[in-house]
């Protein structure tokens, strides 16, 4: 293909950012999940009985039969690790010296992901019984982060 | 063709509003329970789901096709997502008919969602990635600048005025008024409104555009021997058709839409439609700005070049005219939540059809109706005939 | 049946709702930053911007020249011929006034956007950009206009190397 030759150089790429700003709704089951959490110091679920399995966190509908669920259970602070990892980096990549375990706690038939503290990490494993620590009342804003991490019950 | 018979058989939706309370995933499984409802199915009933839905980045979640699956309905089922601009709300069925004409599957349900509201402070913003980002972004460029640009263009090369566009809007918005689920209905407005509304962007006036909305809408599709089982009033797809131009919009003739009329052609021909004008009973095109109608109503062969204007006009698109135009009340008048507009058309054409409409019905019983869609960078045309 | 069911699900909410935290929420952001590689086509027609030259492309097969230009003709799907500097004289396809940013900030003076087909490409073949230096009521579609360059040092090889098209003095 025939160019002209006597143009300069430029740069090869062209630079930008793209500007996405959310603001969420926590939902119809999110509302009352949340204030729980955060009025009440509790984790709920929703069953459907169609199925006979409780969704935490809690959802209005049931996803495998599509039924409406209106049947809220409250399912405790405590629950067993179902599976764990130890972060060794940043969320923007740079490395960590002490790493951060995460953890997935089983709650009904689903969970929750949150951070694993007041631990020995040589010792957490699959099946470990852990609890929730709340925020204090005050502090909290009904989010997820109302729980501050989760830690191993104490024997 | 070798091809099977697809009916819809079942339709549910939310009220499109302007920020709804509900998550996304809950506004699609709001609408999916109303279409199983309405046809008496379970989700066991259900082979295979289909979900039509605006870009990532919209909603800020990474594969947003999959995050809503579970308020589709699509736990342990084949699945597609789909999405082509606001041309979706028609191309989204299309995808669910070829699932089942293709005899692949007996049942679809398919789903359109929108939760723009997400979009922090304002949706038009992430509008902006849909111009080029080396040769236009760094104009700043806004969203309105096309459809002004689109509309200036309409108007200066047929000589349509300001008012006779106006028409339009009036006459969607004052029909939304009986739409149960509309945001916009206003039983009152006139021309007056309309042109003397906030000029946004010359021509485009407050009035003459569909603002953002929330809602979703679902259908339920099944092949001949099921819909017969499931209902006596099955709708038949009888026509579908969709085509692409090009994405350099600056390069092409902004009067006319051609990329409507290839998809209206191929649905036609589907369809053995030959004369369009008297064969269509009822007419439901893409309306997210008021010249939107007209232009598209030409594309779709409705109407000669220049020409729709005179059919609002004369009173012939009114719910008792000779061509009923947008009966729904549309996008201007029911709300324009991006991939659910178009399925709210195919679901108004569904109650419609089956006279189920009611106080929007349109009288006469009417047999056949096209649903039309646009989208992408002024690009897409999406068709959908259907009929009893 | 919508002649039965007047009652569709949906709970719309005011901003006051937010304000006054009757619903819980929250805000976050992406993180998008992008380097898009400038290609064959629009890296050569960035280089001839900084030059204060409008490159446009040429097929020989179906005989049009298209701008901006691209390494394929889309309508017989060959590789375009040759690239073919253009004037940087147009004419207004189509133009509006906006009053309104892209984050919907309302502005006084509005901004011009066009459609300006460049002499030298095909009919209909243009570029979009705005319009400077012209009283808004004077705009009008078949309006003949010009590039208005920044200055040569001032350049990087970017659409906004033209500040805007202005009214072609007679």
């Amino acid at each position: 293909m025939k160019t002209p030759d006597k143009y300069p150089h430029v740069p090869t790429a062209w630079q930008d950012s793209l500007p996405v700003t959310s603001r969420y709704t926590v939902g119809l089951a999110g509302e009352r999940f949340f204030r729980s959490i955060k009025d009440e110091g509790r984790i709920m679920g929703t069953y459907c009985p169609e199925c006979d399995r409780t969704y935490v966190p809690a959802a209005i509908f049931c996803e495998r039969c599509m039924s409406k669920l209106d049947q809220w259970v409250d399912v405790g602070t405590t629950g067993e690790i179902h599976t764990f990892t130890l972060l060794y980096t940043n969320y923007d990549g740079t490395p960590r010296e002490d790493p951060e375990a995460i953890v997935l706690v089983k709650f009904g038939d689903g969970g929750l992901i949150h951070r694993l503290a007041e631990v020995d990490l040589e010792k957490v494993s699959i099946g470990m019984e852990v609890e929730a620590v709340f925020k204090p009342a005050a502090e909290r804003q009904g989010s997820i982060l109302d729980i501050s991490h989760f830690r191993p019950l104490k024997e | 063709m070798g091809m099977r018979k697809v009916a819809v058989v079942g339709a549910g939706m939310t009220k499109f509003v302007r920020r709804a309370q509900e998550t996304a995933k809950e506004l699609c499984w709001e609408a999916a329970r109303l279409a199983l409802d309405s046809s008496e199915l379970t989700m066991d009933d259900i082979e295979t789901v289909c979900l039509g839905t605006a870009p990532d980045a919209f909603d800020g979640v990474h594969m947003n096709g999959e995050y809503l699956s579970d308020g589709a309905g699509a736990w342990r089922k084949p699945y597609m997502r789909s999405y082509v601009g606001g041309g979706t709300g028609v191309f989204v069925p299309i995808q669910g008919w070829y699932h089942i004409a293709s005899g692949l599957f007996d049942t679809c349900l398919v789903v359109a969602e929108e939760k723009m509201s997400s979009y922090y402070p304002h949706a038009q913003a992430a509008f902006l990635t849909i111009f080029d980002h080396t040769t236009e972004r760094p104009l700043k460029p806004n969203l309105l600048w096309i459809f002004a640009l689109e509309m200036n263009r309409y108007m200066h090369t047929y000589g349509i005025s300001k008012e006779d566009i106006a028409r339009v809007a009036v006459k969607n918005k004052r029909n939304a008024a009986d739409h149960p689920s509309a945001l916009l209905g206003d039983p009152n407005i006139t021309v007056e409104d309309v042109l003397n509304s906030e000029v946004l962007a010359w021509p485009v006036n407050r009035f003459d555009v569909s603002p953002v909305s929330d809602g979703a809408v679902a259908i339920i599709l099944a092949a001949e021997h099921v819909a017969k089982r499931i209902t006596d009033k099955p709708v038949w797809i009888e026509g579908v058709g969709w085509n692409l131009d090009t994405a350099h919009w600056t390069n092409r003739d902004l009067a006319y839409p051609r990329y409507v009329e290839y998809a209206a052609r191929m649905a036609y021909d589907m369809a053995g439609i030959r004369e369009p004008r008297k064969e269509i009973n009822i007419v439901e095109p893409y309306d997210p700005f008021d010249y939107k109608e007209l232009h598209h109503l030409e594309g779709l062969l409705l109407a000669d070049r220049g020409k729709a204007p005179q059919l609002v006009a004369d009173g012939v698109t009114n719910r008792d005219g000779d061509m009923p135009v947008c009966p729904s009340g549309g996008l201007l008048g029911v709300g324009n939540p991006i991939a659910a507009a178009g399925l709210m058309k195919i679901a108004e054409l569904f109650w419609q059809l089956r006279g189920e409409a009611g106080k929007r019905q349109v009288p006469g019983q009417p047999k056949r109706g096209l649903a039309q869609a646009w989208g992408d960078l002024m690009q897409v045309g999406t068709v959908v005939i259907m009929g009893r | 049946m919508t002649a039965d069911h007047q009652d569709f699900p949906g709970t719309p909410l005011s901003e006051k709702d937010f304000e006054q935290g009757n619903v819980l929420f929250r805000h976050d952001e992406m993180r998008g930053q992008y380097a898009w590689d400038t290609g064959i086509a629009i890296g050569r027609y960035l280089q001839a911007l900084r030059e204060g030259v409008i490159l446009g492309a040429y097929c020989r097969h179906c005989r049009k020249t298209v701008v901006p230009p691209r390494s394929v003709c889309e309508w017989c799907f060959r590789p375009m011929h040759e690239f073919v500097p253009l004037q940087d004289t147009g004419t207004v396809n189509t133009f509006s006034l906006c009053y309104v940013t892209w984050d919907v900030k309302r502005i006084q003076e509005p901004e011009i956007p066009a459609v300006i087909e460049i002499d030298g490409a095909s009919p209909l073949h243009g570029i979009m950009h705005k319009l400077g230096e012209v009283n808004p009521q004077d705009v009008h579609i078949g309006m003949r206009v010009q590039a208005a360059w920044k200055e040569p040092e001032e350049r990087q090889g970017a659409i906004t190397d033209i500040l805007y098209f202005k009214p072609i003095e007679e």
